[in-house]
């Protein structure tokens, strides 16, 4: 983010909480402001102290990142009202994106294929049953308020459908104070794909090529890859034509993301829109050499995409990988902790973004995710293997990381021969 | 069987999900810690009633901090 500000010529200012005084950000920023405790909800999800902290310091415009409030339209909608450019979309597209069952709804409206299922929540059991005798076995029942897998049940037979309906119901409703649910067709062994667009002011929309993301755990992407590999031309031309039009339903402007799942026969279905700046989005610079974050600034201030779709041309490929502060030999639990001891690997084709050093302190207060592993090359083999070493040769010392994991992934014979899916990792195949 | 209930890892109270004098069964969470993002069930390790809640919502607390008690 600074270092697209710097080649902007534009001055930098970081928002940090009292945990966060010394951070890398923070000292990586032209200046930097306290917005308040260590608690995200009393300063980085508190919209009124971070437009305060805009209008003390003159800035210009926000760019919200990619956490926190980047998908929060109500702040999207308060810089506005506050005079501030929103570096991303219109608060009204972060709205309707944001609401999973307006946005199939709208996706389904443009012509984007979503996956087969009821198109409300379901009234009642017997609604449930009907759904799924049209659209057939395995389904997957949902919580309409849902999020984190809770009230989630995958249901095989419709003989089960009916205990199955009331439990996930009761658990829907002991965790969200609803308990709606609604009715998916459940997808065997898909891979998430998804398509990085990129839209202006003037109404240009482009897509930057898609990127693979299957291996993921509690919808958190561990390894992210571009281009996806074994997908055939025509599949990745509707993924494309899908995402685009999607984009245009809602005169997207700024960088969002589709993503899509796809089953194991290639058909392929919209899961949801990220309307900010993906964390993975390194991996699509990388592959074009594009500077994305640049682009969402200079689009931000009025000027039109500098790119047309015939410069957009994958060159390369690249995968990425996050360390978490996580156990994964303990079921994946969180590992805050001062970091006693970091190094990070170096050399061609690797890049690293890392929100931590050595002495830093990892909050149980924010995600847990301490720095990302880019690596690129001329074709996948030689990216995938610049990768694998470099993960040999980070040292995290002081908390638990998902190195251990990552390194065996990396050594899998399912990455390199690039047959993942999204269930993969929390079935245990890359389990010590 | 133990009669303290500690929590397995750092984070702050998100929740108490039972209170003094509740009969909770093994596997039922008794608090709900935050850590991370992420909301984290702190579990009866057996059959009982919980006899003391020691811990706030929004407090700290470390790993292996006794957060209740049970009869």
């Amino acid at each position: 983010m600074f270092r697209a500000c710097r080649r902007l010529n534009l001055r930098a200012v970081a928002v940090h909480s009292e945990a966060d005084a010394d951070a890398l950000h923070v000292r990586d920023a032209d200046q930097a402001v306290a917005i308040g405790p260590a608690p995200a909800r009393e300063s980085y999800l508190d919209i009124e102290r971070i437009i305060e902290a805009a209008r003390r310091v003159g800035a210009d415009a926000v760019h919200p990142g990619y956490g926190f409030l980047s998908e929060n339209w109500r702040f999207a909608e308060a810089c506005r009202r506050a005079g501030l450019v929103f570096v991303g979309p219109s608060a009204d597209a972060i709205r309707t994106m944001g609401d999973k069952t307006e946005a199939r709804r709208l996706m389904a409206r443009a012509g984007v294929p979503v996956v087969p299922g009821s198109p409300e929540t379901v009234v009642d059991v017997g609604e449930a049953e009907m759904v799924a005798g049209d659209i057939g076995y395995p389904i997957i029942l949902k919580a309409a308020a849902g999020g984190g897998g809770i009230g989630m049940a995958r249901v095989t037979t419709a003989r089960e459908l009916r205990g199955a309906f009331a439990t996930a119901a009761r658990r829907a409703q002991a965790a969200f104070g609803r308990g709606d649910l609604y009715v998916e067709r459940f997808l065997e062994r898909p891979r998430h794909v998804e398509v990085q667009v990129f839209g202006d002011a003037a109404g240009t929309l482009l897509h930057l090529g898609e990127r693979e993301c299957s291996l993921q755990r509690r919808h958190q992407k561990l390894v992210e890859e571009s281009p996806a590999p074994h997908l055939p031309p025509a599949t990745r031309q509707g993924l494309v034509a899908a995402a685009l039009a999607g984009a245009r339903a809602i005169g997207y402007v700024n960088a969002g993301t589709f993503e899509f799942l796809l089953d194991e026969g290639g058909a392929f279905y919209f899961l949801e829109m990220n309307t900010r700046l993906q964390v993975e989005h390194a991996v699509t610079e990388e592959v074009t050499g594009l500077d994305l974050v640049v682009e969402q600034l200079r689009v931000a201030a009025g000027e039109r995409l500098a790119w047309r779709q015939v410069d957009v041309v994958p060159c390369r490929a690249a995968i990425e990988c996050r360390v978490y502060a996580e156990d994964p030999a303990r079921g994946f639990l969180p590992s805050p902790g001062t970091i006693e001891r970091l190094e990070l690997p170096s050399g061609e084709g690797i890049r690293v973004e890392s929100g931590v050093e050595t002495g830093s302190v990892v909050s149980v207060h924010y995600d847990p995710l301490l720095f990302k592993l880019v690596a690129a090359g001329a074709t996948r083999a030689e990216a995938v293997g610049r990768l694998a070493a470099a993960l040999e040769r980070c040292v995290v010392e002081g908390v638990h990381t998902t190195l251990p994991l990552l390194r065996r992934v990396l050594a899998s014979p399912e990455l390199h021969e690039g047959r993942v899916h999204t269930q993969m990792i929390e079935q245990g195949a890359f389990n010590a | 069987m133990p009669d303290e209930i500690k929590a397995h890892i750092t984070g702050v109270v998100f929740q108490i999900a039972a209170k003094a004098g509740d009969r909770v069964a093994e596997g039922d969470a008794v608090i709900v810690l935050e850590s991370m993002k992420m909301e984290i069930p702190v579990e009866a390790p057996r059959d009982g009633a919980v006899k003391e809640i020691r811990v706030r919502e929004g407090q700290t607390v470390q790993e292996g901090d006794v957060v209740a008690v049970l009869e």
